[in-house]
């Protein structure tokens, strides 16, 4: 049986699943339930200065994306930080911890860009018992109006100056929670790095409107007749995570920076996936807020029995193993040539293939009077629309063409080396190969 | 359908070869993988899921079917396992009309609910496809449990006492085990011997052994057994039946319905079979309607089941009785047989009908007679002989909660004991219980 306890940044948790600063972790309440329902650890939701607290709209916080059948895709939410008292927040840290003290509780915090602000309130949460801090420079709407959250996260100079305050101001570990709602990924995280944060965080929501009120005429969720863009997440935001995470794990001047992967978790996979780019555990929110803390279960049983079934023991023989293969469009290689296949057995002839590549690829399929679909491979780019298109699962594959073969598109054989951008005659800027 | 046979009488061979095998195919095909993916897409994963609590086995169903969904059946196939361990026969067997699928919200809702069963056997069968038993036995205590009988109470006590370290013997009047999954359940819902399969699949935890043909009553006895066991469970299951008290009823082709039932279940070539040109089958359950199905399948020409009661107060389920009318059987309530006619061999049987008056059924003086050749009783099974000191309660071995029943050290469960519905998968969870409770007792915990 795979060894899924995870410890990041030394701080040991019984899985690497562990619930995103956000609602789920507001409260002591929530936080026990979700520990005993088999989280691992939890990032407690957002804490604010001392003194009144923030408030949020009574009106609607949450937009969603639905599919067919209503399954939630992406989750929008308007909501501020905790909008309960610091106080009453530490204490309930300090409890739970006491009560749990295998499992990890991570203190996300998010004052005015002060540096006595940052000095006073990290020491103090740090009473708590907490394992380490989590520096909210993400949230994209409302906090960001008063200069925190994502207005610290797009500035890398502000980002680098706090984690170095709070570095100054704990021994314990710092992760610095990134927001994606920029441009290049790797600015936000390299200044983190520079201001000793131990790890980076990501992603944060991005900016969104999910829906507008035709009858209203303003987006939703609607506040008395107005809206506001407010947090994507969910397993619509997946993909984008996905690849900053792989940015940071395989740029040279963050490689080897910690990551926490977060956006869109649903599933075991999708925790295998963010592990894979590089991320030494995972955080999930949305799944949690739409099926309930015992969808960590699965996560559990997934993981574990995809991990015995490749042989792997502990979670740290998971952890970047695919970083080494994303690499940039320059060096994939050229001389790699493959053709969609149908499996005409599997093939229910409702021609959806056939529509996709002759109105917008490069009329590879032929259509015969008796609905038989097959790919010319004399126009075949291997774009794989078709693939991705055919509602039978493994109906179109890609055959790769081997070797010495012929490519009837191009008229030429299949050559055996590796050849990419950087030495192609069609490349003004080509290196001679050697 | 060709008859190729239509001799009047009881005879086999009414059908040809191919027509039988396409008749006693799987029910419920398999799924593939895509239908598995497309069926298991629709469950809510529900809070406290109504599904959960209708399973008598109590399986986390939400679970499972994510599980399912996300690519590890044989994940949802160790959650399913769990809290039922013959899961694979119950996916085939389960009335799920009347237990999950009808709290399903979806059923509630749509009146189309999550295919839990056919998503059940998916996962089950991919693991077991796969050779895997996915339970270890603890450490052994030392204790030794005999069981008796290797229905599916018998073998859920066994395995569960043998995962907890005990050593069990089960003993087991047939040559053969599985009980009624091998003798009674319809064919068509346990093909490819699924019954003996899953039997040797379950016997690899290991630290269970069978005795065949050793019937308690006879080569054993209770006593014998309580010297020398720490516990005993009994899942002896139903082995008499209700007699018609109707003169004629020792007419040849008179038979009991679960006789036919095994004879067909054990047969090597249901051609061979013999079966009656008109068939007549008394009783309104599902051993009543599975006897008339397979009549009809086996090639009878005509298939009545007379039931005394209403139709409301049929045992069997709505799906039941569609599937029997869908298959060419008929069903006649308010009716109950009042002579068996023919010279030695029966010839026909004559009704009278019936009405409730304030919750009494009367019989009325107006007959219909059925030309009949075959004659199948389906009129309930009852306990058989018992040991002395057992306390019985409506018939049945009287047991508390945790299954125990009046004697030192003796635990009962499936059909044998009060409490439940007759069905397999109210057996497994008895059978599970009564083990849990044994361990509590032989281990101190209780
Ligand atoms: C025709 C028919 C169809 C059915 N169809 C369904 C269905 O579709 N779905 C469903 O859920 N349920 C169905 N049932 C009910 C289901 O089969 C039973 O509820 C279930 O098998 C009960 O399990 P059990 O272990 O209590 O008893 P059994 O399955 O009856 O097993 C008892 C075992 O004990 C052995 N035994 C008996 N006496 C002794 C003795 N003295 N000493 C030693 N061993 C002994 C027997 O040989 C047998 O192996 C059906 C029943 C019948 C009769
Ligand atoms: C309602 C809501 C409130 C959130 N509040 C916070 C917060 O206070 N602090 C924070 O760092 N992130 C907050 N987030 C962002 C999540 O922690 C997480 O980064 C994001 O939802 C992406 O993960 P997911 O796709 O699993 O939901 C919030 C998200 C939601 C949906
Ligand atoms: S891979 Fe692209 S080009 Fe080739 S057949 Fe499919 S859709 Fe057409
Ligand atoms: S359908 Fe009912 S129970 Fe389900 S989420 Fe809506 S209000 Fe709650
Ligand atoms: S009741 Fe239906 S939808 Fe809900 S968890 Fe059970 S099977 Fe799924």
């Amino acid at each position: 049986m795979a060894d899924l306890t995870s410890n990041f940044l030394g701080i040991k948790s019984p899985n690497p699943f562990w619930l995103a600063s956000a609602p789920p972790t507001d409260k002591e309440y929530n936080v026990r339930r979700a520990f005993e329902a088999g989280w691992g650890g939890v990032v407690w939701k957002t804490l604010g200065a001392e003194g009144p607290p923030v408030v949020n709209v009574n009106g609607p916080r949450y937009g969603a994306i639905h599919g067919a059948d209503r399954r939630l895709l992406g989750l929008n939410n308007i909501e501020l930080i905790t909008d309960r008292p610091l106080e009453v927040n530490l204490e309930e840290m300090a409890r739970v911890k006491k009560d749990y003290p295998d499992h990890a509780l991570i203190a996300s915090v998010m004052v005015p860009c002060e540096e006595d602000e940052w000095k006073r309130i990290i020491p103090r949460i740090a009473e708590t018992g907490c394992d380490g801090f989590e520096l909210n420079f993400g949230c994209p709407h409302g906090m960001a109006e008063r200069g925190m959250g994502s207005a610290v996260g797009q500035v890398p100079e502000y980002i680098e100056m706090v984690t170095r305050w709070c570095k100054e101001a704990t021994d314990l570990p710092v992760i610095v929670k990134l927001t994606p709602n920029i441009t290049n990924i790797l600015l936000p995280a390299q200044a983190a790095k520079d201001g000793g944060a131990d790890a980076v965080s990501l992603i944060n929501t991005i900016n969104s409107i999910t829906n507008v009120n035709l009858d209203a005429m303003a987006p939703e969720p609607m506040i008395d007749g107005k809206g506001t863009h407010g947090g994507y997440c969910g397993p619509a935001v997946k993909p984008i995570a996905l690849n900053m995470v792989a940015e940071i794990a395989r740029n040279p001047g963050t490689h080897g920076l910690p990551i926490s992967g977060i956006g869109g978790v649903t599933t075991w996979r999708d925790a295998a996936e963010f592990m894979a780019l590089g991320a030494g555990n995972v955080q999930v929110c949305t799944a949690a807020m739409t099926y309930g803390f015992k969808v960590v279960q699965e996560m559990i049983s997934g993981l574990s029995q995809w991990m015995d079934e490749k042989g792997y023991t502990s979670i740290e023989e998971v952890v970047g193993r695919a970083v080494p293969n994303v690499t940039d469009w320059q060096y994939l290689n050229l001389n790699h040539v493959t053709k969609a296949r149908i499996d005409q057995d599997a093939c229910i002839q409702c021609g959806r293939c056939y529509a996709a590549c002759e109105d917008t690829s490069h009329q590879a399929i032929s259509m015969s009077e008796d609905r038989v679909f097959d790919v010319k491979d004399d126009e075949c780019v291997a774009c794989n629309l078709c693939v991705n298109v055919c509602p039978v699962d493994g109906c179109i594959t890609m055959e790769t063409i081997a070797p010495g073969a012929m490519d009837e598109r191009t008229g030429k054989v299949v050559e055996k080396e590796y050849a990419n951008w950087t030495t192609h005659p069609n490349n003004p800027s080509a290196t001679a190969a050697e | 359908m060709p008859q190729t046979n239509r001799e009047n009488g009881v005879s086999p061979g009414r059908l040809t070869p191919a027509d039988v095998q396409a008749n006693f195919a799987d029910l419920h095909p398999a799924y593939d993988e895509h239908e598995a993916l497309v069926a298991a897409d629709r469950c809510y994963f529900c809070h406290d899921a109504p599904c959960m609590t209708a399973c008598p086995t109590t399986i986390d169903i939400p679970l499972f079917i994510r599980q399912i969904a996300t690519g590890t059946p044989e994940a949802a196939a160790k959650t399913i396992l769990d809290q039922n361990i013959l899961g694979g026969m119950c996916a085939r067997v389960c009335p799920t009309e009347t237990l999950c699928e009808e709290v399903c919200v979806r059923e509630v809702a749509e009146g189309k609910p999550v295919e839990i069963g056919r998503l059940q056997r998916y996962a089950t069968d991919t693991l077991m496809a796969k050779g895997v038993h996915p339970f270890v036995r603890a450490a052994e205590t030392g204790k030794q449990v005999a069981v008796v009988g290797a229905g599916p109470s018998g073998l859920a006590c066994a395995h569960r006492l043998a995962m907890l370290g005990h050593n069990v013997v089960v003993f087991e009047a047939r040559s053969k085990g599985g009980g009624l999954n091998e003798f009674g359940i319809a064919a068509y819902k346990s093909t490819n011997d699924f019954a003996q399969k899953e039997l040797d699949w379950l016997m690899a935890i290991g630290g269970i052994e069978i005795r065949y043909q050793q019937a308690l009553g006879q080569s054993i006895t209770l006593d014998g057994l309580q010297d020398d066991f720490d516990a005993v469970f009994l899942g002896m299951g139903l082995t008499a039946v209700n007699a018609l008290r109707l003169d004629g009823e020792d007419k040849t082709n008179v038979t009991d319905a679960v006789d036919f039932i095994a004879d067909l279940r054990q047969a090597s070539d249901l051609t061979a079979l013999p079966v009656g040109r008109r068939v007549v089958v008394i009783g309104g359950g599902m051993t009543a309607i599975d006897a008339g199905v397979q009549a009809k399948l086996l090639g009878a020409e005509d298939v009545t089941i007379v039931y005394r009661r209403g139709q409301e107060a049929m045992a069997a389920s709505k799906f039941e009785q569609d599937l029997a009318r869908q298959k060419g059987v008929t069903l006649i309530c308010n009716a109950t047989p009042v002579g068996i006619e023919g010279n030695g061999s029966l010839t026909a049987v004559t009704f009278a009908y019936t009405e409730t008056r304030d919750g009494k059924l009367e019989t009325l003086d107006e007959t219909f007679t059925l030309p009949a050749d075959q004659l199948f009783k389906a009129i309930g099974q009852k306990l058989g002989d018992t040991p002395d000191g057992l306390t019985l309660d409506g018939g049945k071995i009287a047991v508390n909660d945790a299954q125990k029943t009046n004697l030192a050290n003796v635990w009962a469960g499936g059909d044998c004991a009060s409490g439940g519905d007759d069905l397999t998968v109210t057996a497994v969870a008895e059978g599970r219980d009564a083990a849990m409770d044994i361990h509590a007792t032989l281990t101190g915990a209780s």
